[in-house]
């Protein structure tokens, strides 16, 4: 998985909120056995016109000053919906690095992090005037974030941000949660040892 | 504090293997089901790994997101990447040792639908399934929820998921329910007063009267939609009822075993003096049957109410309401229960199961469905679909103008054949009214099975109780 230190990139404000999985991805846009070619599908129902694969001019990453888009900024209950990870690689095919939203759903956080995309959370005020001082020029005036000092720069400012270590030490060293869970194996074998006492019914013949 | 737990802090603490000093948990997961969307690329990353699966027999596969629901799919499934997700499925449960009932199994369907069936579901369990629905299983007291891809791979590496704890969040609804009001209509009207983040970072419990005199079913539909109020997963206290149904089924607990399971069980349980960090206490007798008239679930309103304007709500609100209506094709001040409607769509996970059809065909006694009006009903497994048909409900529904289909998420998401065009009204008993969900351009009204029924009868979003 790719690492996270610091990125620097073009904004797109969108700024919507409560944008789902659904918009992101819709379920049409599913039907792969594979994470590569899912950039394809992003935002498919507002990005191309009239069911064909046409662009839509009036869609903001259609517009050439947000070409190569890679911090997607939006509004409250970012990510919400279902669980669907397709989201997150679509995000991730297309080149997004960062999500900057008021609120970010819990599990389209996590998968953010599983896929090495940084979520950033900050306040309102913060996210419009950085949304604001972007928008009259998207491709000189980019977004930069840096997670060894938790910061995102912008507008003329720091603005400081929170995130959980161990999401924060899985960006940095672009570990896989499973790589970090295999580490410390024995500590499974040891709790479903005593499991197996205490809830028997649990396990069936030949279980472990 | 710490001697008082609620429901949610035993089955964390039950199953916490370690904890990171941020408070992070390494939780063991008890079951897992995959289906073919959010499976291929965990099956994927394990290969690339040189990984197996740690305990297969801790999970079931079943396809269900995208499998045709006519008849004809057993020959096999016409749109070709829908099939080559189904064989990759079929293909990994081969290759990594998996159950999998396969479309032509009689135990084939909705994965949530499948899982409290087969009595894979129990009190007390963690399970987690690549699909945000699985808080369906809360019902049980197990806790249950939606996971990402990479989680099911992790999961199927190592049997456990890393998780922060959630805060614990309760909602009682007292008091006894009025007639022609369902499950349904609670978790709608609970999503309606707290908004579709009002859940966010907590698990919430269900309790009160109302909940407690709900069949398996009714809770299953109220946690199923735990989800769309933000939460991360729903959950209720199990019970006698709870034991009865889980009882004889195949994976449940025999013998000897089965007391030892009930006597756990019945630890499993709010106890009195627990912190709640949010509490949402709702009257029962103020709850009416209720339809979505936007494109969120928490556009909710009584079928008695008028489309909405949107200045009458606040902040960024307003934007969105103007959108939705423009969206839906509502003017504001419409009454409900004037808003035709060209499809009727009973199924998915929150209302697919038995008591949901016999629901449909109680309403359904002596009346036919709308002329011009389409009407399908897709079972939520291959054994709701046989009970139906043996309890001589499907003939009735069938001979009423309903088409009647094989089981599977269908309309619900519209990711098989089953979607609305442009335009296209439907009442659906789904869970999510999001715009494009049922297909692009598509208008979903949500409600309960019930007034679908109702609304199959009239053509218009209609009130059930006048149909008693």
């Amino acid at each position: 998985m790719k690492s996270f230190t610091t990125h620097d990139g073009v904004a797109l404000p969108l700024m919507t909120d409560n944008m789902n999985t659904d918009v992101i991805i819709p379920s049409r846009e599913m039907k792969r056995v594979s994470k590569a070619g899912l950039a394809d599908g992003l935002f498919a129902n507002f990005r191309y016109a009239d069911g064909k694969r046409e662009p839509a001019p009036g869609f903001l990453l259609n517009q050439p000053d947000y070409a190569k888009a890679s911090v997607l900024m939006l509004g409250r209950n970012a990510g919400c919906g279902s669980s669907r990870e397709h989201a997150v690689w679509a995000l991730a095919d297309y080149g997004f690095r960062v999500v900057i939203a008021e609120t970010i759903a819990s599990i389209f956080h996590d998968n953010c992090v599983a896929n090495g995309i940084l979520p950033v959370a900050l306040p309102r005020a913060a996210l419009d005037r950085i949304a604001a001082w972007t928008s009259d020029d998207p491709q000189g005036r980019r977004v930069r974030t840096d997670l060894k000092t938790c910061r995102v720069e912008a507008a003329g400012a720091a603005y400081d941000f929170e995130i959980a270590p161990l999401a924060r030490r899985m960006l940095l060293k672009g570990l896989s949660p499973i790589d970090l869970t295999l580490q410390d194996i024995s500590l499974i074998e040891t709790f479903s040892k005593t499991d197996r006492q205490c809830r028997g019914w649990l396990y069936r013949a030949g279980e472990s | 504090m710490t001697d008082h737990k609620t429901l949610y802090d035993k089955i964390w603490d039950a199953h916490l293997v370690h904890q990171e000093p941020d408070g992070t948990g390494l939780l063991y997961i008890d079951r897992h089901l995959v289906h073919e969307v959010t499976s291929p690329q965990a099956f994927e990353g394990l290969r690339m790994a040189g990984r197996g699966v740690r305990h297969p027999e801790k999970t079931i596969a079943v396809p269900d997101h995208n499998v045709p629901t006519d008849p004809t799919r057993i020959e096999g499934i016409r749109d070709e990447q829908s099939r080559i997700q189904v064989e990759a499925l079929r293909q990994n449960a081969r290759d990594f040792g998996i159950e999998m009932y396969d479309v032509d199994d009689v135990r084939q369907g909705i994965v949530h639908i499948v899982g409290p069936e087969q009595g894979w579901t129990q009190p007390g369990f963690t399970i987690v399934c690549g699909d945000s629905h699985t808080a369906t299983h809360g019902a049980f007291g197990a806790l249950a929820h939606g996971i990402g891809t990479s989680e099911v791979e992790h999961v199927l590496a190592t049997q456990t998921l890393i998780q922060s704890k959630s805060k614990n969040m309760k909602v009682e609804v007292r008091g006894a329910l009025p007639p022609g009001v369902t499950a349904k209509d609670i978790t709608l009207t609970v999503i309606g007063k707290t908004g579709t983040a009002g859940g966010n970072g907590h698990v919430i419990e269900y309790m009160g009267d109302a909940i407690r005199n709900l069949s398996m079913e009714g809770r299953m539909t109220v946690c199923n939609m735990a989800i769309e109020g933000g939460a991360r997963a729903g959950l209720i206290a199990p019970d006698e009822k709870t034991f009865a149904y889980v009882k004889g089924r195949a994976h449940a607990p025999k013998g000897g075993q089965w007391e030892l399971a009930v006597e756990y069980w019945k630890t499993l349980h709010s106890d009195p003096g627990a912190h709640w960090d949010k509490e949402i206490i709702i009257d029962a007798a103020e709850i009416a049957p209720v339809v979505t008239w936007g494109t969120s679930p928490e556009d909710v309103l009584p079928i008695t109410g008028v489309v909405p304007k949107p200045e009458d709500f606040a902040g960024g609100k307003v934007a969105a309401a103007k959108r939705s209506l423009e969206y839906m094709g509502l003017t504001p001040g419409t009454r409900l229960q004037d808003v035709a409607i060209d499809t009727v769509f009973i199924g998915s996970c929150t209302n697919g199961r038995i008591e949901d059809l016999r629901e449909v065909a109680r309403i359904m006694e002596g009346h036919k469905v709308k002329d011009g009006l389409r009407a399908m009903i897709v079972p939520g497994s291959g054994l709701v679909r046989a009970q139906a048909e043996e309890e001589g409900i499907a003939q009735k529904l069938i001979e009423a103008g309903f088409e009647w289909r094989m089981a599977g998420c269908s309309m619900c998401l519209g990711m098989n054949p089953d979607q609305l065009a442009p335009g296209e009204r439907c009442a659906s008993t789904s869970n999510r009214n999001f715009e494009g969900r049922q297909g692009r351009g598509g208008r979903t009204h949500l409600l309960s099975p019930a007034m679908a029924a109702a609304a199959a009868i009239t053509g218009r979003l209609t009130d059930v109780r006048e149909f008693g």
